[in-house]
């Protein structure tokens, strides 16, 4: 069985010195009890060996700012998570104009709403940028091969579910932009043949743009997909730390290995 | 040869050194108890997921009423340009409901399809058959034209340029107590005026596209 990794050296307790006096001052019986609270649960769920094993991990030699990326995508969708559920707080799904008048009122005035809409609305744009970005990472050097492929395939789900991220959040501010907008782009998904058609009716909620369409879309926006990220983006992570990360193609083997050689020429 | 056969399996899954076997528990009450779990877990799992499912489907099968809606008298549309009436498509939401049609008199100069009960008064819908931008009609070239990608049409809503796949869609109308103007619900038509159940924009109806494109279940009907 292949260890955990162990702790570092640094983060270990060092053991009292003999006649050393309980710990008195206040600074010391903050970090006495600290240590106390993650014990107590860590005896009881033994979390501490997973940490270690996500985050202790070795990583190739080589590694580099690119590598980055997967995480900017990932605190990009954190920040959309979180601006997001506090738009909601004063977003109202109404097609009769209630919509509109709830974004007209979190941008001229809601307490540094602008501000919060306006992460979210750049937001947006600034993940599909990183998701592509990261994407061009993983297949300019490679990462997307033997054993990884499963991380690329879920990868590629990752990406079509932020394009519908887009596209339902498009809809939601619910002006003459959003509004056209959200005719072309169902009418473009209904030109698929056959199924087409319904496909349409099935996002539209009906043959025509109706009165259930933006709670609809909301649904979507703010339920459906987010949570579908949320765990598709912990199978990938798995993925990332149970694999490994791969090493730039422009490193050669460090090691030689005299074995294969000998069995190559023989 | 019978004793080179081979030996019969016991049917208890402690002789069998089944993991969690135990002690009188048979092979096959082991998968009556495994079907039944699983059973179960899938009826429970349905009980929620079919309802959802069906109540995310339910719209695509259920077929729309439209209310006919009384938008003049004979007299108010000319024969020879258009004027806008505004219809509500999807009642009770207000603007984004509501939809322009442009309307004129039949005029036998024009129009050659097959006149009847429901074209006395022809209503031609504002929907662009490219993607479903608004077309408006420009009086001075006599022609209908789409701001997003270029789409025209001509008097007739017949496509003279641009990427639209068919002739503008029409509205079902007609001439109630000798002189209202009432509008019914949309149709759409082919290159020949031949009338189809409402398509959406970008399907077409002539050639393979009438087949690749079927009509739906939730169009309302006239
Ligand atoms: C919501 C979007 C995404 C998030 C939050 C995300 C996050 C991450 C993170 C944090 C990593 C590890 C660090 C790194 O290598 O950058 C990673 C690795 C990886 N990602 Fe993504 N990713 C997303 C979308 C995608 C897409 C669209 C693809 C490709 C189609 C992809 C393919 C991969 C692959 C193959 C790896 C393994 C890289 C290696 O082993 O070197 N990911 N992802
Ligand atoms: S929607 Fe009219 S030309 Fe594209």
């Amino acid at each position: 069985m292949r260890l955990l990794p162990p702790i570092p050296d640094r983060l270990k307790p060092a053991p009292k010195r003999p006649g050393t006096a309980a710990p008195q001052k206040p600074l010391e019986l903050v970090q006495e009890a600290g240590i106390s609270a993650v014990d107590w649960i860590d005896e009881r769920t033994s979390l501490s060996g997973g940490l270690r094993w996500l985050l202790f991990r070795k990583v190739p030699k080589g590694t580099n700012w690119f590598y980055t990326l997967g995480s900017a995508t990932l605190f990009a969708f954190l920040s959309q998570a979180v601006t997001g559920v506090f738009l909601a707080m004063y977003y109202r799904p109404d097609v009769a104009g209630g919509a509109y008048e709830s974004v007209r009122y979190i941008t001229n005035y809601a307490f540094l709403g602008e501000f919060v809409r306006g992460m979210h609305k750049w937001g947006s744009s600034v993940m599909v940028i990183l998701v592509f970005l990261h994407m061009a990472r993983t297949f300019f050097f490679g990462a997307y091969k033997y054993p990884r492929e499963l991380n690329w395939v879920i990868g590629v789900t990752l990406l079509i579910l932020t394009m519908v991220m887009s596209f339902t959040g498009y809809l939601l501010p619910f002006d003459q932009r959003a509004y056209w907008a959200t005719i072309v782009g169902v009418n473009i998904n209904g030109t698929g043949p056959l199924i087409g058609p319904y496909l349409s009716d099935f996002l539209r909620a009906g043959p025509e743009f109706g009165a259930t369409t933006l709670s609809r879309f909301y649904a979507i926006h703010m339920l459906l997909v987010p949570g579908l990220i949320a765990a598709l983006v912990g199978a990938h992570l798995y993925l990332v730390a149970k694999l490994g990360t791969t090493a730039p193609p422009w490193l050669k083997a460090e090691h030689k290995e005299p074995e294969l050689e000998a069995k190559a020429k023989a | 040869m019978p004793d080179e056969r081979k030996p019969k399996k016991s049917p208890y899954t402690a002789d069998r050194n089944m993991p969690g076997a135990f002690e009188g528990e048979t092979v096959t009450r082991r998968r009556f108890m495994t079907a039944t779990v699983h059973g179960a877990g899938a009826v429970a799992a349905s009980a929620f997921a079919l309802p959802a499912l069906a109540f995310a489907l339910g719209p695509v099968f259920t077929r729309q009423k439209f209310d006919w809606q009384l938008v003049g008298n004979v007299t108010d549309f000319p024969t020879d340009t258009y004027i806008p009436r505004v219809v509500a498509i999807v009642a009770g939401i207000g603007e984004a409901g509501k939809s322009t049609v442009y309307m004129r008199r039949r005029n036998p100069a024009f129009d050659k399809d097959k006149p009847d009960q429901y074209n006395r008064i022809i209503a031609i819908s504002t929907r662009c058959m490219h993607l479903g931008c608004p077309v408006r009609y420009v009086e001075a070239a006599e022609r209908f034209i789409c701001p997003c990608h270029g789409g025209v049409y001509d008097f007739t809503g017949q496509r003279t340029g641009g990427p639209p796949v068919r002739p503008l869609d029409r509205f079902y109308t007609e001439i109630r107590n000798g002189n209202e103007v009432w509008v019914g619900p949309r149709y759409s038509v082919n290159s020949e005026l031949h009338r189809f159940s409402p398509r959406d924009p970008g399907e077409d109806t002539d050639g393979i596209g009438q087949y690749l494109y079927p009509a739906r279940f939730s169009t309302p009907k006239k």
